[in-house]
């Protein structure tokens, strides 16, 4: 007994380091975040909004929601982005609202990936009746128009920053799921697995342990699309009366803005900030995963080698396959 | 044809979830789901106000099996109620109304930025490095990252409002005898261009990105170089054989995609006041008309499984390996 426990442990925890730890491969993908220019220029554009929610009370210190003063007044030295119809700092409106708005977009992202990656592994590792029923529901979820569901949740659901994460979660995941039961699918046909099969690991930890962390790259690139999608989606809602318009959100602030009319009188400043902040954001989070996938994807990195090659020996790109002569 | 068959089946199964959706949805409301439907005016509320409202969501103290019988009894006899908005039009006319015009802004935005998104991405690809490959695949993601009401927004102030040059909302001029005459579909046009330019401005750099990507490796493909070598046209080349075959994940892309347009063709049609499905949900939630919410949402539901399926059978036309498997 003792001498079989001698022998297994240190062969276990050999085993074990490289597997059982997220650690490298989450490093990996940071690496590779930071290793293209696009997905670097993208992280730091997403951080100064990320910050701005932060430190917002000594960013823009204040009550964003307080009437300061005239409404629709122009951009001036007292209000650097002028006021709302309503009579708000738009500038603080501005900065309170990454705050929420990025939550809510972090948030549900975050709910999403966790859904999608219990489902879309599960379904992909199993066959038969399990992947059946569960690539059903992945199906039926991406099927179902998502925004006339999330109009209907939240005309019966009670707003508040909560219900629209859970909401956005639920019309959102099945997306990433579909992606992730994919790889799965061909994860599993690979001989660590079968390896881990063989030797009598239970299922769950060979799903989470073995094979999640080889798809990290597609799980973060997942994880940002999803981020996408909330801030995007709980904007539109936000705009359209269907969130709680007691809180400070871009989404809020522009319904705010069109509740008084403001692009009729010509007030673009109450629009511009939170509109500008939403698109700057998901161009930011989209850069990061063309960077992401510029360098992880074999294909467009070898096309990138071959583009720079034929740049240097000065031929014009062409569809046959170059010959690139030899500089003696 | 099994695989037709299999996919029907698949989207009968969805329609069954979306109806149940529908039916569950007001009675998970905590309490009396009439009584916190009407909500804010219940003091003023009358013991009938209540029944009628029970009535048309189909509530009742009958066991929830009996109400649920009822409910698709109702559905199956397009019986969905009153508007509440718009009585006492059934919601049944409401909804076919705004059906037309949705389904006019809807087909003509996603055919252009089909066509446009997927010639840019053939052409770009094709002259990889060149003008149409660097400059517009960026461009296009910056303005696809803009919320597709904000975008709506900015085409309302600058056209609409600043230049004054385009109508700002509704989907015709009123004053205009309507019917098959000239004036009056210029002026369905003239109302289109705005929210459609939108829409083709969102759903373009999508399809571009799609196709290029996918063109990328067709276009190392053995069958095009030897098409190449033969001494083929260009233009042959690149459409007859390169594209032909690049299309086919883009037409599976294109059910998928439906959702997306459809999410912010809802937005484009609010900000627009254009009268679709899209602004009548909004509006119909804004004034808690429950009975045109709910079948506003099977409709739109019913139309996508629909659409879905027609690009299921497109596409067994068009890719022969999926009629065999």
């Amino acid at each position: 007994m003792n001498e079989n426990d001698k022998k297994e442990q240190p062969e276990k925890s050999a085993e074990s380091k490289p597997r059982f730890s997220l650690k490298a491969p989450l490093a990996g993908a940071l690496g590779t975040l930071l290793g293209s220019s696009k997905a670097r220029v993208g992280f730091v554009i997403v951080m100064i909004f990320v910050l701005a929610g932060v430190f917002a009370s000594s960013i823009a210190p204040g009550d964003p929601k307080k009437y300061v003063g005239k409404p629709n007044q122009p951009p001036s030295a007292q209000f650097i982005l002028g006021t709302n119809p309503q009579g708000k700092d738009v500038f603080r409106q501005f900065v309170w609202g990454s705050r929420l708005s990025l939550l809510i977009g972090f948030g549900s992202a975050a709910l999403m990936t966790i859904i999608a990656t219990v489902v879309g592994m599960m379904a992909g590792f199993y066959r038969g009746i399990v992947d059946d029923v569960l690539n059903f529901i992945m199906n039926l979820f991406l099927v179902i128009p998502g925004l006339p569901l999330l109009v209907l949740l939240s005309a019966y659901l009670k707003p508040g920053t909560t219900t629209i994460i859970f909401a956005l979660a639920i019309t959102g995941w099945a997306f990433n799921g579909r992606i992730i039961r994919a790889q799965t699918m061909s994860l599993r046909e690979k001989d660590f697995v079968a390896a881990a099969v063989v030797s009598g690991e239970p299922a769950l930890k060979i799903i989470f342990i073995h094979i999640l962390p080889n798809m990290v790259n597609i799980l973060v690139g997942g994880f940002i699309g999803a981020v996408i999608y909330g801030i995007m989606s709980s904007t539109g809602l936000a705009f359209l009366g269907l969130a709680s318009t007691a809180d400070v959100t871009w989404g809020t602030n522009l319904f705010w803005a069109q509740n008084g009319g403001a692009l009729m009188i010509g007030a673009w400043w109450a629009f511009m900030p939170s509109g500008m902040a939403v698109a700057i954001v998901a161009f930011g989070l989209a850069l990061i995963n063309y960077g992401m996938d510029e360098i992880t994807n074999p294909r467009l990195t070898a096309e990138r080698n071959v583009n720079s090659v034929l740049k240097k020996a000065r031929i014009p790109r062409m569809r046959a396959t170059p010959v690139v002569p030899h500089e003696h | 044809m099994r695989f037709i068959l299999r996919r029907l089946g698949f989207y009968l199964a969805a329609l069954a979830v979306a109806v149940t959706i529908n039916f569950f949805l007001p009675r998970l409301l905590p309490g009396d789901p009439a009584a916190v439907i009407l909500g804010t005016q219940a003091s003023k509320l009358t013991a009938e106000n209540l029944k009628a409202v029970r009535e048309a969501l189909g509530l009742s103290d009958a066991p929830l099996i009996q109400q649920y019988v009822t409910y698709l009894n109702h559905l199956f006899q397009g019986n969905f109620g009153l508007s509440y908005t718009y009585f006492p039009a059934p919601v049944t006319k409401v909804i076919a109304n705004g059906f037309i015009w949705t389904l006019l802004l809807g087909s003509v935005s996603l055919i252009l930025s089909f066509v446009l998104g997927n010639l840019i991405g053939i052409i770009g690809s094709w002259r990889r490095g060149g003008v149409i490959d660097s400059v517009l695949p960026p461009l296009l993601i910056f303005i696809g990252s803009f919320p597709a009401f904000f975008l709506a927004l900015g085409m309302l102030y600058t056209f609409g409002v600043k230049l004054d040059v385009l109508p700002i909302s509704h989907a015709y001029n009123n004053r205009l005898p309507q019917g098959f005459n000239l004036p009056f579909i210029l002026s369905i046009i003239e109302h289109m261009i705005l929210p459609a330019t939108t829409s083709v401005l969102l759903g373009i750099g999508g399809w571009a990105l799609g196709m290029r990507n996918v063109m990328v490796s067709v276009l190392a493909d053995d069958y095009v170089t030897m098409a190449e070598a033969k001494g083929l046209k260009q233009a042959r080349v690149m459409f007859r054989y390169a594209a032909r075959n690049a299309l086919l994940p883009g037409v599976t892309g294109f059910g998928i995609a439906l959702g997306a347009v459809l999410s912010g063709q809802i937005l484009i049609e609010t900000v627009f006041s254009y009268p679709g499905l899209g602004f009548l949900l909004i509006n119909s939630v804004n004034g808690r008309d429950y009975p045109l919410m709910q079948g506003l949402f099977m409709m739109i539901t019913v139309g996508i499984l629909a659409a879905n399926f027609f690009i299921d059978i497109l596409y067994t036309w068009l890719d022969p390996r999926v009629r065999a498997g």
